[in-house]
């Protein structure tokens, strides 16, 4: 393990994670909404927000899957060394992080009909975030929110299998938005 | 005039400074040390350290003398302190067998290997009080038996050579823990243990008690009972090995059972296990035979509908602090909802009068047509 | 304050809420579990909303709590001493000026903002247990989307009484999918749960989380034809003469007069300063003087 790894992490966690949670948790709420975020330098390919979602987020408890894109040692060893999470095979992932084109989407766990939260929570980096692009109505939107997200025609399938289904964090930079399963893509 | 009950800052200081002055009693009378406590309280520590689930006699102690001795507030205070508690690991399982024995007794054979050790029991004191000791507490000479090291075999290993004792199956794979999940429902047998040996001593008397009367009866014998210290070890993954990190004294109680066999299952013996914290042997035997009581599934019986075989009832009903907490909450200001109770019943009453003067009105007007918005009825 | 981590959970137990939250969110009105830790104030007294939170609070929030509206009842000042305490947050009885407000069976009568939080305390998150008393069962009753039960509790109600007889705690629909049950805030605070704040609800006992995001569908169960009416008592505020509040109503002599005063502390005490006048305003004045 590099030394690096031990670098980059939350300097006051408790104070960090309680600002970064907030971020993260309105973003969850107003679908939409875009939150900065700040507290973590990981080793790249990945960004200050992905990084701040899992130091927030991820422990022993989280086995997380990485996409072919984040899957570099530096970035298994900030993970491994920051939160302690194990990695898995996507259908054992509570969270995955990478890019929209390297996460296999249809293994991830989608949670049961009883326990529709069991289903797994996505960080995916996005080369651009900006309040464009895709119409987003539901919950957490008062009439309508704009979001420039790939691919409508999955992400409108997810929100299909409505109360089960994925949940995604959309990251740039250290910019951070939220698609929960509620929202319609129009 | 009056003026509502708002309590505020300076109402919560009066009584708990009020509180503190109650505690203390007659200050004439010398204070009670947390030694003392420990020393001369020791089934108190013992059941507070068991359903508090922490194993700290001087902390019970202490928790018992803030208390003023109400046990379930004291088994309160020892569970929000363990809460706070870093975790470093998990233990090894305790090895019973290695047991040193106080108390080593069975009620099935009349003599076995390790033999019938009675130590400190209750059982044949005659129940006079002791005048004496109100006057002064010294103790006489007692020609006190060495604990039985080494090991002791269980009991229940005898009948499991003549292959007359269900086996139970060996689990490699560290159980769930009840403090660190939300219970899920089924819960697993480990998961049931641990809900049990935390549950609340009166519960489970009582509920091992109806068993005992008809509601899903079991037969149970104590196959074993024994009481002792134990190592516990832990491995140490920066150093590579397992190190001992302490003593605990157990109780350990294994129940052999009467089973005629099930569609499933041939005629043999099953059991009940119970392990507590201490010196607790009502809470052990009690939790051996409740613990058998859960176990109807899987041996295949009946379901008799006995409140002891509800797994459900028993696991969501046997924690005293979920149970304190909900039924002492009560007394906590409730005016907003008994006011939305008064206007309904109010209004209720005004329809039963005004449909009494209308005779041809009933209560719903007969047009009711019981479609429900929102599809909510389905 | 350095005897505790910051807002006294540990950082892993956080963590746990945290996702909690998060998938309650994302699946508004169902019952999120997790691992309920034993907090130092007693199950029954809010514990559930005390976890909610402790992993919400920011050192930047400024707290208020409420208990049946009231800022200054004991718990609600326990629970606030205990986060001035362990969180060092700023704290206030305005509702315009806190941005996270933990309530035991109130909504504020201010409309809430966009920038604020409810943490209601929640003592039997699930809204069939007194019909269906198994967990079990319940559950199998929320996947199938199975809420029979419910409509012949109210149905029953309706012929019974000619009303449906339930006048807190009732049971809402939300985003048309998940019966919830709002916590026991009399019915007529059940309108306000459409909000522009984001509202969670913690259960400490039961081990349950759950969410209603802002501008979420939240409807009152009820039939065509007895539409859900929100009541509360046909008169005025004496203090500050609301006629559009929640009210108390209080017992003021052995002949057993009444009195009637906003159950909002807040929203009574700012309306007065303001200027409004209850029909007894004046002779308590007197009497306090």
């Amino acid at each position: 393990m590099r030394a690096d790894a031990l670098a980059g992490g939350f300097i006051d966690p408790p104070i960090d994670a309680s600002r970064a949670f907030r971020g993260i948790m309105t973003a969850m709420a107003r679908p939409g909404t875009i939150s900065t975020v700040t507290g973590a330098l990981p080793p790249t390919p990945l960004g200050v927000a992905a990084g701040v979602a899992v130091l927030t987020l991820c422990d022993p408890d989280t086995p997380i899957f990485l996409g072919s894109s984040h899957d570099t040692q530096d970035v298994r060893d900030w993970i491994t060394f920051q939160t302690g999470a194990p990695f898995v095979s996507p259908a054992q992932a509570v969270f995955a992080i990478g890019m929209w084109g390297d996460l296999p989407l249809d293994e991830f766990s989608l949670g049961t009909s009883e326990y529709p939260d069991r289903s797994a929570t996505l960080i995916i980096e996005l080369p651009e975030l900006r309040n464009t692009g895709l119409t987003l109505k539901g919950p957490g939107i008062l009439g309508a929110a704009k979001l420039s997200l790939p691919d409508a025609q999955t992400l409108h399938r997810n929100h299909g299998l409505y109360p089960r289904g994925l949940d995604f964090l959309f990251t740039c930079a250290d910019r951070l938005a939220a698609l929960p399963r509620t929202t319609r893509i129009g | 005039m009056y003026v509502a009950v708002k309590g505020g800052e300076r109402a919560i200081d009066n009584a708990h400074a009020w509180l503190a002055e109650e505690r203390r009693g007659d200050i004439s009378v010398p204070e009670l040390s947390v030694d003392q406590i420990r020393e001369q309280m020791t089934l108190a520590v013992n059941r507070v350290m068991a359903e508090g689930s922490l194993y700290d006699p001087e902390l019970a102690a202490l928790a018992i003398k803030q208390s003023r001795g109400d046990l379930i507030e004291a088994i309160f205070l020892i569970r929000a302190y363990r809460t706070t508690l870093p975790r470093f690991g998990g233990s090894h399982p305790v090895d019973t067998a290695a047991m040193d024995c106080d108390r080593r007794v069975s009620a099935t054979f009349k003599d076995a290997p390790g033999g019938q050790v009675l130590g400190p029991t209750f059982d044949y004191t005659h129940r006079l009080l002791d005048f004496q000791l109100a006057a002064d507490g010294q103790v006489g000479e007692v020609q006190k038996t060495e604990p039985n090291t080494g090991e002791t075999p269980h009991i229940m290993g005898f009948l499991d050579r003549e292959g007359l004792i269900q086996t139970e199956p060996e689990g490699a794979e560290a159980p769930d823990d009840l403090t660190r999940s939300p219970l899920e429902l089924p819960a697993s047998r480990a998961l049931r243990l641990q809900a049990l040996t935390r549950g609340d001593e009166g519960f489970l008397l009582s509920m091992a008690y109806s068993t005992q009367r008809g509601y899903a009866r079991n037969h149970a014998f104590v196959a074993e009972l024994r009481i002792g210290t134990v190592a516990v070890e832990m491995d140490i993954p920066e150093l590579g090995f397992t190190i001992d990190i302490g003593e605990i004294t157990l109780t350990e109680c294994e129940t052999v059972n009467q089973f005629m066999g099930s569609k499933t299952e041939p005629p043999q013996f099953t059991r009940g296990y119970g392990l507590v914290f201490g010196m607790t042997e009502r809470k052990a035997i009690s939790m051996a035979l409740v613990d058998r009581a859960l176990r109807w599934k899987e041996l295949g019986e009946d379901n008799l509908g006995a409140p002891a075989q509800d797994e459900e009832f028993v696991l969501y009903h046997a924690d005293n602090i979920q149970a304190t907490g909900f039924l002492e909450h009560i007394k906590l200001p409730h005016y907003v909802d008994f006011q939305s109770e008064l206007e309904l019943v109010r209004k209720l009453r005004r329809n039963v009068q005004a449909a009494g003067q209308d005779e041809s009105k009933g209560p719903s007007g007969g047009s009711f047509s019981g479609k429900m918005k929102e599809g909510v009825g389905s | 304050m350095t005897d505790y981590n910051f807002a006294y959970l540990d950082e892993q137990t956080k963590r746990m809420i945290r996702r909690a939250i998060l998938k309650g969110l994302a699946i508004p009105g169902y019952q999120v579990p997790f691992a309920s830790r034993e907090m130092p104030m007693p199950y029954g007294w809010g514990t559930g909303g005390v976890q909610v939170s402790a992993a919400v609070l920011t050192p930047e929030d400024r707290f208020k709590v409420i208990d049946q509206g009231a800022d200054d009842t004991t718990n609600a000042v326990s629970i606030r001493r205990f986060f001035e305490k362990t969180a060092g947050v700023a704290v206030t009885e305005a509702t315009a000026e806190a941005s996270v407000i933990q309530t035991r069976h109130r909504i504020p009568e201010l409309p809430l903002r966009e920038d604020q939080i409810l943490v209601y305390q929640v003592p039997i998150p699930e809204p069939l247990r007194f019909l269906e008393p198994s967990e079990v069962e319940t559950r199998k009753m929320h996947s199938l989307e199975e809420y029979g039960l419910m409509h012949v509790k109210l149905y029953e109600d309706i012929s019974q009484h000619g009303t449906i007889a339930t006048a807190y705690a009732y049971p809402v629909k939300v985003e048309g999918r998940y019966v919830m049950d709002p916590s026991p805030i009399p019915k007529f605070d059940n309108p306000k749960l459409e909000m522009a704040g984001v509202q969670l609800f913690g259960a400490g006992r039961e081990q349950r989380i759950y969410a209603v995001p802002p501008y979420t569908q939240v409807v009152s169960l009820d039939f065509d034809d007895y539409p859900f009416a929100p009541t509360k008592a046909d008169h005025a505020c004496d203090l500050c003469g609301a006629t559009d509040s929640y009210l108390d109503e209080l017992i003021m002599d052995d002949a057993g007069g009444r009195m009637f005063m906003c159950s909002d502390t807040d929203y009574c005490g700012t309306r007065r300063v303001a200027g409004h006048v209850g029909a007894q305003a004046a002779a308590l004045a007197e009497d306090a003087a």
